[in-house]
């Protein structure tokens, strides 16, 4: 039963959900791009705010486990949703079909994501997944009269559909040796050493998850979809869906025992390796930013999964820390791109030689590209150096040599293409088509620009107070 | 307190010089200038005040010393200390930096204030890396130098032969440069966690980490990551592929910056990091780093005979020089060390003006292949004649500080190897070699074009004005420089000769 303390426990969730239905209605009644957007924002913000007020309630609802990895989970979902809605605004001013459903989907799939960074139940854990893939199927192909947005939503339709009913699959398995469908009774009733049937199980479950993160040999859909789908839709996909998908992940591993099989964690490291090296030699070749993007992201996910294979309470702080990184600095290139772009003209501003000489008419937005991809590449004074060095110290701690080879090769490879971005920006030769202008954006997205370069800043130079905040969280082991 | 603004000045005039730009050309410039010769100043001032006397046992051998707490969750902090070395280091960026400055007045003519914020960003890093005392602080800066210095080579550098473009060359300079930066951030923290492990005790810190217990057979691995990383910057022979096309291809300011301080914040690093935190292994070790210096001075100096774009030959020359540096580093001898210390000074000073030179001669005859040019002694008023000084200087001539240098290396490690100094020496007949062949080529001859150019102004007569007066200096009277260095030197040379059982024993 739910009892009222469940319900503060809840209180994002709820809140979150709530301004969903406001949005509908709105849409219903009367149809204001600027009302719904800041409707969108105020529901967010008030969430955010209530999360010191949820996670104070230390309530245990049915189904979820509230802890500090739901909490981290729910900060993080939070804060990547409220950008997108505050840069989607601006983004969108120009588009000539209806823009406020837009929103309604981004608050599912945010209350999706909440969902799913608390579920301790596999049941509630497959619905909140649904929650937040369903609504992303809509979004990436919201411009439906271009071609390629359609074809990127449908692409990731079909294969979302593939990965859910393995996912399906590996549960049954699961359920049918245990009788267990909660996570807390999964461990219990396996104390013994894994049968082939759970193993198989928990490989299903893996090539599930793994095609949410795109990892590979599971990331076909990636680039085409990053590339296609609207700028906006393609920031949910690499940030909220990520990073509530690999919570969850993380949350498997730490508490079933099945995924400590040592087998197992060989098979996660092969796919990390191959996510490392695959992803960012791939990314070599791309001369269109949101594809780059996505490639980048594939190896992103590679460096993390070192975590998940490496386990233990320095594994939890390293994911926060790298999470906190990965999103500001995502963010920061999206919303680049989102600035300079429009679905009103055609395709997003994305091929890099629209990029050309962008420091000498727009420098402040030059410059917070440079600092998103010196961020994804991890130098120093960025957040994503920060984000490196806790995943080549969890590496070098749990003594995985190889992993920790592939980090630095992976690196390595990565400069070249985030050097080919940077130096892009900074080129004063004529170039081939007419750069990019601005297109007249709102107040709230130039904030929001302007809060993830200081962010990336300030977590490359004093993140002591993220890496305490995340280092005192405690989960449910 | 000071050292902190030490770094930070050169960050915030970097900034403002980007911002500066909006009131007009020259205001990026005297900014620039007035940064660093507060770098400058503040060296000299903390020189004159300093007490340089050897050490007594258990004292601690810092001048200054400055420590906040950053990230406590792993021990980091912002720990600044400085010490003889240092110091000189530091008073040689500040010059040097204010010689990059002066030199590019004429050279940068577009996006004149984002050049200075990179300029000024390269040597605050490289300040940061002459001070960090942390581990973590440390590696933060010796990545943080390349970025600015990427943009250098990668906006306003030339672009040399077909094929040979300035963005190529930079980016190879930022992978050779990350990829074993990267490898030293692994041997870092391979340090630390067997730190922790033995002692509970997870710290950064230098001091800490000097006393670490290693079991054998990974510390001579780490001890690898660490020289790997200096070797690159150094460079030492099989890892030093981007120098001559980065400073063929730099601007002359990043061509001062990269010979006369860059690669010297490798053989600090050698000698602050490498050999004080792995005694045993780095004195194992020894044979084959001195075999490399050894590969390093012919091959460089054979290749420099080769060239004919001048600013590879001077490339090429300091690829041999720094074989100087890397044999005395591991000879153990205190008099080799202290030479190699005169020759990271001496090679600043003879290499910048270098290539000083060769950009005052690029303005005025666009070009920089020797097969062009010819003649020039008679074309242009006083250049050649410096030029025949610095190359005097760099061959290694007595009274200047370069042959200082090299005499002490020589002597200093003979009496540990013998071999290889007979060897070595063979470098300094190849070195009168190439710089004769330079001389002869680009200023003796027949004139290719006819007419008279333009000699040099105040400011670039004043510029080689005080490097010539430094290197005389230096070359007369070294001793000031040694007395300096002796407290860091001493108980690095110490490491050596007593071998295992006195190892750990530095502070």
């Amino acid at each position: 039963m739910l009892t009222l303390s469940d319900l503060v426990g809840l209180l994002p969730l709820l809140i979150v959900a709530t301004t969903a239905l406001l949005v509908m209605l709105g849409v219903a009644w009367q149809r204001h791009h600027g009302g719904t957007a800041a409707v969108t924002v105020t529901g967010l913000v008030l969430a955010l705010a209530s999360l010191p007020l949820a996670s104070a309630a230390s309530s245990t609802p049915p189904l979820m486990a509230l802890d500090g990895l739901a909490l981290m989970g729910s900060v993080l979902v939070l804060v990547s949703g409220l950008f997108v809605a505050a840069l989607s605004q601006g983004y969108l001013a120009g588009y000539q079909g209806p823009k406020e459903e837009f929103y309604l989907l981004l608050l599912c799939a945010v209350t999706g994501a909440l969902g799913l960074v608390a579920s301790n139940h596999l049941a509630i854990l497959f619905i909140s997944l649904e929650l937040l893939s369903m609504p992303l199927y809509g979004m990436v192909a919201y411009s439906f009269r271009t071609e390629r947005s359609l074809e990127a939503g449908i692409k990731y339709l079909i294969l979302s559909a593939a990965a859910t009913a393995f996912l399906l699959f590996g549960m049954a398995l699961i359920y049918a040796r245990t009788g267990q469908l909660e996570l807390a009774a999964l461990a219990a009733g396996l104390a013994g050493s894994p049968d082939p049937w759970m193993l198989g199980g928990a490989v299903l479950i893996l090539v599930g998850l793994g095609f949410k993160l795109s990892v590979m040999p599971f990331h076909q859909w990636t680039p085409d979809v990053y590339q296609g789908g609207l700028a906006p839709a393609a920031t949910v996909l690499a940030t909220v869906s990520k990073l509530a998908v690999f919570l969850v992940l993380l949350r498997l591993v730490l508490v079933a025992p099945v995924f400590k099989s040592e087998w197992l964690l060989i098979l996660i490291s092969l796919l990390a390796l191959l996510s490392m090296l695959g992803g960012n030699l791939l990314a070599l070749f791309q001369s269109n930013l949101k594809r780059l993007l996505g490639y980048s992201s594939i190896a992103h996910m590679g460096y993390l999964l070192v975590a998940v294979i490496v386990g233990g309470p320095l594994a939890v702080e390293t994911t926060g820390v790298y999470l906190f990184t990965y999103l500001v600095a995502t963010m920061g290139a999206f919303g680049v791109i989102m600035h300079v772009s429009s679905p009103f003209s055609g395709e997003d501003a994305a091929g890099l030689h629209h990029y050309r000489g962008l420091f000498w008419h727009s420098p402040w937005l030059a410059a917070l590209m440079t600092l998103s991809m010196l961020s994804l590449a991890g130098i120093p004074l960025t957040a994503g150096f920060i984000g490196k060095f806790y995943i080549i110290a969890l590496g070098v701690e749990g003594s995985r040599w190889w992993l920790v080879g592939g980090i630095v090769i992976g690196s390595v490879v990565g400069l070249f293409y985030y050097l080919r971005v940077i130096v892009t920006l900074y080129l004063r030769e004529p170039g081939i088509q007419k750069n990019v202008t601005e297109v007249g954006h709102g107040r709230m997205g130039e904030l929001a620009l302007l809060i993830i370069a200081a962010s990336i800043l300030l977590l490359g130079i004093y993140p002591a107070p993220v890496i305490d905040w995340v280092a005192g969280l405690t989960w449910a082991a | 307190m000071i050292l902190f603004w030490l770094i930070l000045i050169p960050f915030l005039g970097g900034l403002l010089c980007w911002q500066a730009e909006r009131w007009g050309e020259q205001a990026p410039r005297w900014i620039a200038l007035g940064t660093m010769l507060f770098v400058l100043v503040a060296s000299i001032v903390l020189w004159a005040g300093g007490d340089f006397s050897a050490l007594g046992a258990g004292e601690r051998p810092w001048l200054l010393e400055w420590r906040i707490p950053w990230i406590p969750r792993f021990g980091i902090e912002v720990h600044l200390a400085l010490d003889g070395l240092s110091l000189i280091l530091i008073g040689l960026t500040g010059f040097l930096g204010t010689l990059a400055v002066l030199c590019s007045w004429k050279e940068i003519v577009e996006r004149v204030g984002f050049f200075h914020l990179n300029l000024l960003f390269v040597l605050g890093g490289v300040v940061g890396v002459f001070l960090a005392l942390d581990l973590f602080l440390f590696f933060l800066f010796w990545e943080l130098m390349l970025v600015p210095m990427y943009f250098l080579i990668a906006l306003w550098g030339h672009s040399g032969s077909p094929g040979q473009t300035r963005i190529r060359a930079a980016i190879r300079f930022f992978i050779y440069t990350q990829a074993s930066g990267l490898l030293m951030l692994v041997a870092i923290l391979a340090l630390v966690f067997l730190h922790y492990a033995s002692s509970g005790e997870i710290t950064f810190s230098y001091e800490a980490l000097l006393n670490a217990d290693l079991p054998d057979n990974v510390s001579f691995w780490i001890m690898l990551g660490f020289f790997v990383a200096f070797a690159v910057k150094l460079p030492v022979v099989p890892f030093h592929g981007w120098l001559p096309d980065a400073h063929a291809q730099a601007p002359t300011a990043g061509s001062v910056d990269l010979a006369g301080i860059l690669l010297k914040t490798a053989a600090y690093g050698i000698l602050r990091f490498a050999i004080p935190l792995f005694p045993e292994q780095s004195q194992a070790f020894a044979p084959v780093a001195m075999a490399l210096g050894v590969v390093g001075i012919i091959y460089g100096a054979v290749l420099a005979c080769g060239q004919q774009d001048i600013k590879r030959l001077i490339a090429y020359a300091s690829i041999s020089h720094m074989g100087f540096i890397l044999i005395a580093l591991y000879s153990g001898s205190e008099l080799a060390i202290q030479g190699a210390i005169i020759i990271m000074v001496a090679h600043a000073f003879s290499s910048s003006a270098l290539f000083i030179l060769s950009g005052q001669v690029y303005e005025r005859i666009h070009t920089r292949d020797m097969r062009r040019m010819g003649g020039l002694w008679g074309r242009i008023p006083t250049l050649p004649g410096f030029t025949l000084f610095f190359m005097a200087a760099s061959l290694g001539m007595p009274a200047t500080a370069n042959f200082i240098g090299e005499f002490m290396v020589l002597f200093g490690t003979f009496r540990s190897a013998p071999v290889v100094v007979v060897i070595a020496s063979a470098g300094l007949v190849l070195a009168a070699i190439y710089s004769l062949l330079m001389m002869q080529r680009v200023h003796f001859g027949p004139e290719q074009h006819p007419g008279r150019l333009a000699g040099p102004d105040v400011r670039e007569y004043s510029m080689m004005l005080a490097l010539l007066g430094l290197t005389l200096a230096v070359g007369l009277n070294p001793q000031p420089l040694l007395e300096m260095t002796v407290s860091m030197v001493q108980p690095v040379a110490e490491l050596f000769v007593a071998g295992p059982a006195r190892a750990g024993g530095m502070n």
